[in-house]
């Protein structure tokens, strides 16, 4: 994955800080953050996150006028039946996240121009009674800004069971 | 941000990240992160062809609801590190606990820094997500 430009905006911190449960006014209000030290409205700290409304190659989004959607239609499930279905179903297999890192180099503010580029990690295998076979691997994003500063390191860690896990 | 004289090694801090959780505030999450998986809103798809029992909540939901309560302690733009293990999943209907523990107060880069663990539980006190924190203090 990589991204070009990633624009941090106010109105997107808003709905993502009011999404997380997050009331803090340095995530919505501009003459409160601008009396703070950090001088603006800022980004919480899982907001890198939301990266993937830019990329454009992004899975998990319905494309526009693309692709079947893997989501219930008229049938429990748009996707087309030639597309690939594995075992338990579409979702199943497609993995889940495991574990989730970010290092903090510098604040990320409204009106910053990022860019990220991920690159993969390890990967390793594990035995689960739950889930059966666990594959695990890593993916690292670098977030830069429109000053070519590194601003955010995040490690995802992802998983893919072989059957659905419902604890 | 915290003072380094008002903390001490093994100080808590926890909040109620949400009660009886909702499944609007997934499709809030969906919208807002941009992570779309019907796993998360869509209960026919995951229920009748995925296999669970019910939608559940994005990983990254539970970080971000973890991350209010931490920053809200921390202050902000504080969190030098943030990191997670999503240990279980979480549900509609789910009430979380998030706790953050001081484990360590040290120096890092010439400033005095506190390394946190996290804990966010929910209404079985079952752990869905555990992880660590590092935050700037002030001296």
């Amino acid at each position: 994955m990589a991204i070009d430009k990633f624009l941090v905006e106010a109105s997107h911190i808003m709905m993502f800080a009011r999404s997380v449960g997050d009331a803090n006014p340095i995530y919505h209000d501009e003459d409160y953050a601008k009396k703070t030290e950090l001088g603006g409205i800022i980004a919480p700290p899982t907001f890198a996150q939301s990266s993937a409304q830019f990329d454009p190659d992004y899975f998990l989004r319905p494309k526009i006028g693309g692709e079947g959607w893997f989501g219930s239609g008229k049938e429990a499930t748009g996707a087309k039946p030639s597309k690939e279905s594995s075992g338990g179903g579409g979702g199943a297999a497609m993995g889940l996240h495991a574990e989730q890192h970010f290092e903090y180099h510098l604040p990320v503010k409204a009106g910053d121009v990022l860019t990220a580029t991920t690159k993969p990690g390890n990967s390793w295998e594990k035995e689960s009674k739950r889930a059966g076979k666990l594959k695990f691997s890593e993916s690292v994003t670098e977030y830069r800004n429109q000053n070519g500063e590194l601003v955010i390191t995040a490690t995802g860690v992802g998983v893919q069971t072989e059957r659905a896990v419902d604890s | 941000m915290l003072k380094e004289n008002e903390i001490k090694v093994g100080d808590t801090h926890s909040a109620v990240l949400v009660e009886d959780l909702k499944r609007t505030q997934i499709v809030q999450y969906a919208g807002a992160s941009g992570d779309y998986n019907p796993l998360h809103t869509d209960e026919i798809f995951t229920t009748q062809i995925a296999g669970y029992p019910s939608v559940f909540a994005h990983g990254m939901l539970s970080m971000g609801l973890t991350g209010t309560m931490l920053t809200d302690y921390v202050g902000d733009g504080a969190l030098k590190k943030y990191g997670v293990r999503f240990t279980n999943q979480v549900w509609p209907g789910d009430t979380l606990t998030g706790k953050a523990t001081i484990i360590e107060i040290r120096e890092e880069d010439g400033s005095k820094v506190i390394d946190l663990a996290i804990e966010t539980t929910n209404q079985d006190n079952v752990a869905v997500i555990t992880g660590n924190a590092t935050a700037r203090i002030e001296t």
